[in-house]
C-alpha cells in the first residue's frame, strides 16, 4: 500500500514537472503574446481563485460569494506596496504622491496580499460565518460589494487612489519577461499544493465533515465556528494571491472590475469542475479561459462561407453559446467534469465514494 | 433644511416603491421554493428592453400590456426550464442554476442589443415634470408610491382571500404536506414566477423612467437591493417586503443627499448583514427553525 501510495507520487511530480516544461516551451516558441500564452497565464490564475473556492464551497460546504473582493484586497495590497517610488508621484498624482512611502519586493508583496485579504476574512468571518446556506452567500456578496465602494472611497485616496487606475507595479511582463507562465505556474503550483496538503490532513477531514453533515461533525468533537473560521480564512488568503497574481496579469488595476459578475464566473467554473474536486477546477479554468479568450473568438466575428453569411454570429455571441452550454452542465451534469473526484485517484481501483452531492 | 432634503426624500419613496415592486417577486418565490432566484433582476432588465423595441413600433396602450406579457412569459420559462428538473436537486444547485440564468440572460441581452445603452422611451404623463414646493421632480415620482400600495394590497388580498393564495400559503409552509394534500405545486409555482414577473415588469417601467438608459446588467444592482428590502421586511412578507423598500430607498438617497453616494450600494448591504445578526426573521417575519 505504503509502496503504491509513493509510485503515485513519483508518477503526479513527474506530470506536473511535465506541465511546467511544457508550458516554458510553448512560451518560448510561440512568444509572449500569442494566444496561448495569454491562456496559459489567465487560466493558472483563474486555477488558483477556483481553488481557494472550491476549498470553501466544495470542502467545506459553505456557500461564500464574496471571493471578488478578497481577491480585490489582495490585488490593491500588492500593488500598492510594489509601485516604484519614481513613479508614485504620477500615479497617485491626484493624491499628492499618496502616503505609502516604501516599495517592497514583488514575492513578498504577493505574501503580503495573501495576509491582508486573510485579516479582511478574519474580521468578516466572525460575524458572517453564523449565518447558514444562502444568507451566508448573500451577506458574503454584500461585504464584497461594500469592500469595493470602500476602497474607491475618496477620502481613503492617499492610500488606493480612490478610483483611479493603479498602473506602473511590477507585471508578468515587466517583472518576468520570457518566462511568465513559468513563473505564475511556479506561484500557483505552491499554492494549490499547499492546499491540497491542507485538504488531505485532518483539517481537511474535518471540513469534509462539516459539509456533507454539520450537526453530525459537531457531535464528533470537531469545532465549527473554529473550522469554518479556518477554511473561510484560508481560502481568501489564497484569493488574495490570486487576486494578486491577476492585477500583475492585467497590468493596470481598478476597484470597478471586481464585481460580482467575477464571482460569479468563479462559481461557474468551480461548479463546471466539480464542486469538490481540486483537478476539477483547475482543468474547468483553463477550459474556461481558452474557451472564452481564444476558441470560440470565431463565433463574435461574422463569417462568409461563400455567398453564404453564417447566421447568429455576431460579438456577443461567443458568451451567449458559453452560458448556454454552462447552463447544460448545471442542470443535466450536475458533478461537473470530476464529481468529487481527482484526477489522479481515477487510476486507482478503490471505488468512487458514494454520490456526496451538493448540500 | 427641509427644502434641500425634500428632493431627495422624493426620490428616496419613489425608488424605494420601484424597489418594492421588484422586492415582491424575490420574498414570494423565496417564501415558497427557499430560493434567492438571482435571474430576477436580469428579468427586470429584459423588461426594460422589451418596452424600448415595442415602444419604438406600437403606441404605448399596446406596448404596455405587451411588456407586462412578454417579461411573464420569460419568468415563467426561466422557471419551468431552469428551476424545475431541480425540484428535488439539493438546495444550492437551484442557486447555482439561477446564477447561470442570471449570466445567460446578461449575455444573451448584451448580444442582442450590441451592449450599448439604449434610451427608455418617454411613457405619455409618467415623464412629465412637475413642482412639489421647492422640488421639481416627474410624475413617475408621485405616481410609484400609489401604483406599489394599491399592488401590495391586491397582492395581499389574492393571497389572503383566494384559493390559488391559499395554496400558496400552504406550499410555503410545507412543500410536500402540500403536495400530499392535492396541490398542484408545480402550478403553484408558475403562478408565483408569473406574479413576480408582471410587478417586476411595472417596476421596471416606472424604475426606467426615472433612470433612462438599460444595459444588460443594470438590474444586477436594483435586484440585489430589492432581496435585501426582501430580507429586512421578513422573508415571504409582502407588506413587509414593501416597507423594506422603502426604508431602503428613502436612506440611500438620503445618503447621497449627505455626499456620501459611493456608500449608497454598500449601504444596503451593510444593513442587510446588521439585519441578519440581529433579527434573521426580518421586520415581520416568522420565526422558523431550522429542522434537524
Amino acid at each position: 500500500m505504503k509502496k503504491r501510495g509513493n509510485r503515485r507520487l513519483i508518477i503526479s511530480l513527474a506530470v506536473v514537472a511535465l506541465i511546467y516544461v511544457a508550458g516554458f516551451i510553448v512560451e518560448q516558441t510561440c512568444g509572449s503574446k500569442s494566444m496561448a500564452v495569454t491562456v496559459l497565464q489567465k487560466g493558472a490564475v483563474y486555477a488558483l481563485i477556483a481553488v481557494s473556492m472550491n476549498l470553501l464551497n466544495g470542502f467545506t460546504g459553505l456557500f461564500s460569494l464574496g471571493q471578488a473582493g478578497f481577491m480585490l484586497i489582495g490585488a490593491y495590497s500588492y500593488a500598492i506596496l510594489t509601485i516604484p517610488m519614481a513613479k508614485r508621484a504620477a500615479v497617485y498624482q491626484y493624491y499628492d504622491g499618496g502616503i505609502v512611502q516604501f516599495t517592497i519586493g514583488m514575492i513578498p508583496a504577493l505574501l503580503v496580499a495573501g495576509i491582508v485579504a486573510a485579516l479582511f476574512a478574519a474580521l468578516i468571518g466572525m460575524p458572517v460565518l453564523r449565518l447558514k446556506g444562502d444568507y451566508l452567500a448573500i451577506a458574503t456578496l454584500g461585504f464584497a460589494e461594500i469592500i469595493r465602494a470602500f476602497i474607491q472611497w475618496d477620502a481613503i485616496g492617499p492610500l488606493t487612489n480612490g478610483s483611479n487606475l493603479l498602473k506602473t507595479y511590477p507585471t508578468l511582463k515587466t517583472a518576468m519577461p520570457g518566462n511568465t507562465v513559468l513563473f505564475t505556474f511556479i506561484v500557483v503550483g505552491i499554492c494549490i499544493g499547499l492546499i491540497l496538503l491542507l485538504i488531505n490532513s485532518t483539517y481537511g477531514r474535518a471540513f469534509k465533515a462539516i459539509r456533507d453533515d454539520e450537526i453530525a461533525a459537531e457531535a464528533m468533537g470537531i469545532n465549527l465556528f473554529h473550522h469554518k473560521q479556518m477554511a473561510f480564512v484560508i481560502s481568501c488568503f489564497f484569493a488574495g494571491i490570486g487576486g494578486a497574481l491577476l492585477a500583475m496579469y492585467q497590468g493596470t488595476l481598478q476597484a470597478n472590475g471586481f464585481k460580482s459578475a467575477m464571482t460569479y464566473e468563479i462559481l461557474l467554473i468551480v461548479v463546471i469542475g466539480g464542486l469538490g474536486s481540486v483537478s476539477g477546477s483547475i482543468i474547468a479554468s483553463f477550459l474556461f479561459i481558452a474557451c472564452s479568450e481564444w476558441w470560440l473568438r470565431f463565433l463574435d466575428t461574422e463569417t462568409m462561407i461563400g455567398d453564404f453569411k453564417v447566421p447568429l454570429l455576431a460579438p456577443g455571441f461567443r458568451m451567449v453559446a458559453f452560458s448556454v452550454v454552462i447552463m447544460v452542465v448545471v442542470l443535466f451534469f450536475r458533478k461537473g467534469i470530476m464529481g468529487d473526484r481527482e484526477l489522479w485517484d481515477l487510476g486507482s481501483r478503490r471505488k468512487a465514494k458514494g454520490g456526496s452531492d451538493i448540500k | 433644511m427641509f427644502d434641500t432634503l425634500l428632493p431627495y426624500l422624493l426620490a428616496g419613496i419613489s425608488v424605494g416603491g420601484q424597489y418594492a415592486l421588484i422586492a415582491v417577486g424575490y420574498t414570494l418565490v423565496y417564501g415558497i421554493l427557499r430560493l434567492i432566484n438571482f435571474a430576477h433582476g436580469d428579468i427586470f432588465t429584459a423588461a426594460g428592453f422589451f418596452m424600448v423595441y415595442l415602444a419604438a413600433a406600437l403606441p404605448p396602450a399596446l406596448a404596455v400590456p405587451l411588456v407586462i406579457i412578454l417579461t411573464v412569459i420569460l419568468g415563467f420559462t426561466v422557471e419551468r426550464v431552469a428551476y424545475k428538473p431541480l425540484r428535488t436537486a439539493p438546495r444550492m444547485s437551484i442557486m447555482i442554476s439561477a446564477i447561470g440564468v442570471s449570466y445567460l440572460l446578461q449575455n444573451l441581452m448584451w448580444y442582442l442589443t450590441g451592449g450599448l445603452a439604449r434610451q427608455y422611451p418617454v411613457l405619455p404623463g409618467l415623464g412629465d415634470s412637475i413642482q412639489i414646493g421647492s422640488a421639481s421632480t416627474k410624475v413617475v415620482t408621485l405616481v410609484t408610491p400609489v401604483v406599489t400600495v394599491i399592488l401590495v394590497v391586491a397582492l395581499v388580498l389574492l393571497i389572503k382571500r383566494t384559493k390559488i393564495g391559499m395554496a400558496m400559503r400552504a406550499v410555503s409552509v410545507d412543500f410536500e404536506t402540500a403536495q400530499l394534500m392535492g396541490i398542484k405545486i408545480n402550478n403553484v409555482i408558475s403562478v408565483t414566477f408569473i406574479i413576480g414577473s408582471a410587478m417586476a415588469a411595472i417596476g421596471s417601467m416606472l424604475y426606467f423612467t426615472n433612470y433612462t438608459a438599460v444595459t444588460p446588467t443594470i438590474g444586477a444592482m436594483p435586484g440585489l437591493k430589492a432581496f435585501v428590502a426582501a430580507v429586512f421586511g421578513g422573508i415571504g412578507s409582502i407588506p413587509g417586503a414593501m416597507i423594506g423598500a422603502l426604508i431602503i430607498g428613502i436612506c440611500e438617497n438620503l445618503i447621497k443627499a449627505a455626499g456620501l453616494t459611493m456608500f449608497s450600494d454598500a449601504f444596503t448591504f451593510a444593513l442587510l448583514i446588521v439585519v441578519l445578526l440581529v433579527r434573521p426573521t426580518g421586520l415581520f417575519g416568522e420565526k422558523t427553525r431550522e429542522k434537524v
